[in-house]
């Protein structure tokens, strides 16, 4: 009986106890969450409009990391880096579309993942060449990213709240702000909605391919710049960054592939979920680090449940 | 028949398909040399029964065969003096010739006027021009100003199907393609439709080929018309001569020359017909 108490009553017991730890644990695990969602958010992107499942996305973020880093280190000023970086994004893109993508147009889903894995291989590589394989710092500072911390004293007890995660939740605010305002009221915004919807009558009137590909893939570049320096500034830049992509596995089985707003609400749910389960039941019970395994198990029970995931797009049949 | 034409047509043909072969899969055969064209401010009609190749032919002008992995290995199709078989179904549409797909296919996510708007795609004269070309398609489609805010997936058969045109209207084309617009709609829709069809090609010039296999009104609005049969033209001539056709009362329009008759005779006088021919 006691390990039943242990699991549906202690740790709600705890929760209530020190409100302000549940806080914290709570804050600490929206942040992550935010960078699921981002990740998600440039999954969902490209899969909407092209039906690929890009399995690049993680390394886009550790290339676009590095790429910043590097340029900085070769004496290119911060604040200059950063639209540098972009552009390198764009070239990247552009490459992709018409070295990868123009040439498999119209093969099966399956070949174009295929080839998202080996665009992963290249950039690997090609990353490692160019900026060597050691870890480096995120340019933090340089970016004039705040790195101090604000302390609240919330239920007599205290929360501290890290500025440059602030600004990363903030900053990751206002990025999917634009890119809503983006695909909803502009003209190329709509042609990527169109395309997700119906290939052929996207080509019918006159939306071209290459165009709408290329912009995706910028825009998934740019979340990936936005994440890499986030995650960067929490962790080091490496490529064992290329892992954290994988979380958004599971915040895509709960959101659904084609949903941005499941992407967001899946990856701050995935987030915040974990930590909690990490520090209330993980580490109690089950020796901790539970947050490696966590996200696949829960989506799997969702999968269970709800196959299309928690906001698949609704499809509409009529005939 | 010595009626005079309405208006005096010009010699040079806006669209003209040179003896066209398609293959799909670079096994399956579609079009056997199919040659045709259309008049600049023509409706031209593309006749033929189920997979005859009506489609594969617009498509193999509109240029969105090869998303289907079919080819044009032989012939040329010349659209406004130029031969556009190596285009993008993108260049295609900036040059004044757009395709409305059989089916409708609109973009169900998307409301009514975002279709429309996607239209628009091609065009760079601005939003001020656009959004009077959308007041314009909503002139000649009342009905598409009422559902403007509503997701197209959710509309009637007829009202995606005026979304599909007017889509298409949007592109300032000079030319649409047209397949089926008939497909499984209601009789005086289908009437409705093709009404608005002769009013485009009166008040706007817009030339229009159009595939369809209700054969009785398509030759109503037609000036002229093309019979497809199995990837080959058996019979063209204008409309008004094909609709006092023998043959083409026969297959087509379902009345025979004798008056009616019972459905068991035709059935078995069509087939001799194939067998023999």
């Amino acid at each position: 009986m006691e390990i039943l108490y242990d699991i549906l009553v202690k740790p709600f017991v705890d929760m209530v106890a020190a409100p302000d730890f549940f806080l914290q644990v709570v804050w600490e695990g929206l942040v992550s969450g935010v960078l699921y969602a981002l990740i998600a958010l440039g999954f969902v992107l490209i899969y909407k409009s092209s039906r690929i499942f890009n399995f690049a996305q993680g390394i886009m973020v550790v290339f676009a990391a590095l790429t910043l880093v590097g340029l900085y280190e070769k004496g290119v000023p911060a604040l200059l880096a950063v639209p540098l970086t972009l552009a390198v994004m764009y070239l990247l893109a552009m490459t992709i579309e018409r070295v990868v993508l123009r040439p498999l147009v119209n093969q099966p889903d399956i070949i174009l993942f295929m080839a998202t894995i080996g665009i992963t291989m290249f950039l690997i590589g090609f990353g490692e060449i160019i900026f060597g394989g050691e870890n480096k710092v995120m340019i933090t500072e340089q970016l004039m990213i705040p790195t101090g911390s604000y302390i609240f004293e919330p239920f007599g007890g205290f929360v501290s709240i890290e500025q440059k995660d602030l600004t990363a939740v903030v900053g990751a605010v206002v990025l999917v702000g634009v890119l809503l305002l983006f695909l909803n009221r502009s003209k190329m915004g709509r042609a990527i909605r169109a395309l997700g919807d119906d290939h052929q009558a996207a080509l019918s009137v006159g939306i071209s391919l290459s165009t709408i590909w290329v912009l995706v893939w910028f825009i998934a570049g740019v979340i990936a710049l936005a994440t890499g320096i986030v995650w960067g500034a929490r962790a080091g830049v490496s490529f064992a960054l290329e892992v954290i992509a994988y979380k958004a596995l599971p915040v895509l089985m709960l959101g659904g592939l084609e949903s941005v707003l499941g992407a967001i609400v899946g990856g701050l749910a995935i987030g915040i979920l974990e930590k909690l389960f990490e520090i209330y039941w993980g580490q109690p019970l089950l020796g901790g680090n539970t947050e490696t395994w966590f996200a696949f198990v829960f989506a799997l029970i969702v999968l269970l449940f709800r196959p299309q995931g928690l906001f698949g797009e609704r499809i509409i049949e009529r005939v | 028949m010595t009626s005079p034409a309405p208006r005096p047509e010009p010699t040079e043909p806006i669209l003209s398909v040179n003896n066209i072969e398609v293959i799909y899969d670079h096994v399956i055969l579609v079009l056997k040399g199919v040659s045709l064209s259309v008049p600049n401010g023509g409706i031209t009609a593309l006749l033929g029964a189920n997979g005859a190749g009506k489609t594969t032919t617009l498509k193999a002008i509109s240029n969105l065969l090869r998303a289907e992995r079919g080819e044009v290995t032989k012939g040329s199709v010349v659209f406004g003096g130029e031969q556009v078989q190596s285009l993008s179904p993108n260049d295609l549409v900036r040059r004044g010739c757009i395709q409305v797909m059989e089916g409708r296919h609109c973009f169900g996510h998307l409301t009514v006027e975002e279709n429309l708007l996607t239209g628009a795609f091609t065009r760079r004269d601005g939003p001020g021009a656009v959004n009077a070309d959308l007041e314009m398609v909503y002139g000649y489609f009342p009905r598409l100003r009422e559902r403007r805010t509503s997701q197209a997936g959710y509309t009637s058969g007829g009202e995606q199907q005026m979304t599909a045109i007017g889509r298409a209207l949007m592109s300032r084309p000079k030319m649409i393609l047209l397949d089926e617009p008939s497909m499984g709609l209601a009789p005086q829709l289908v009437e409705e439709i093709f009404e608005i069809v002769k009013k485009l090609n009166d008040d706007q010039g817009v030339s229009f080929l159009l595939a369809e296999q209700n054969t009785n009104v398509a030759l109503r609005y037609a000036k002229y018309g093309y019979i497809l049969e199995s990837g080959r033209i058996v019979l063209d001539g204008d409309a008004k001569a094909l609709r006092e056709n023998e043959d083409v009362k026969e297959f087509y329009l379902g009345v025979g020359g004798e008056g009616r008759r019972s459905f068991k005779d035709v059935k078995h006088y069509k087939r001799r017909k194939r067998w023999l021919a």
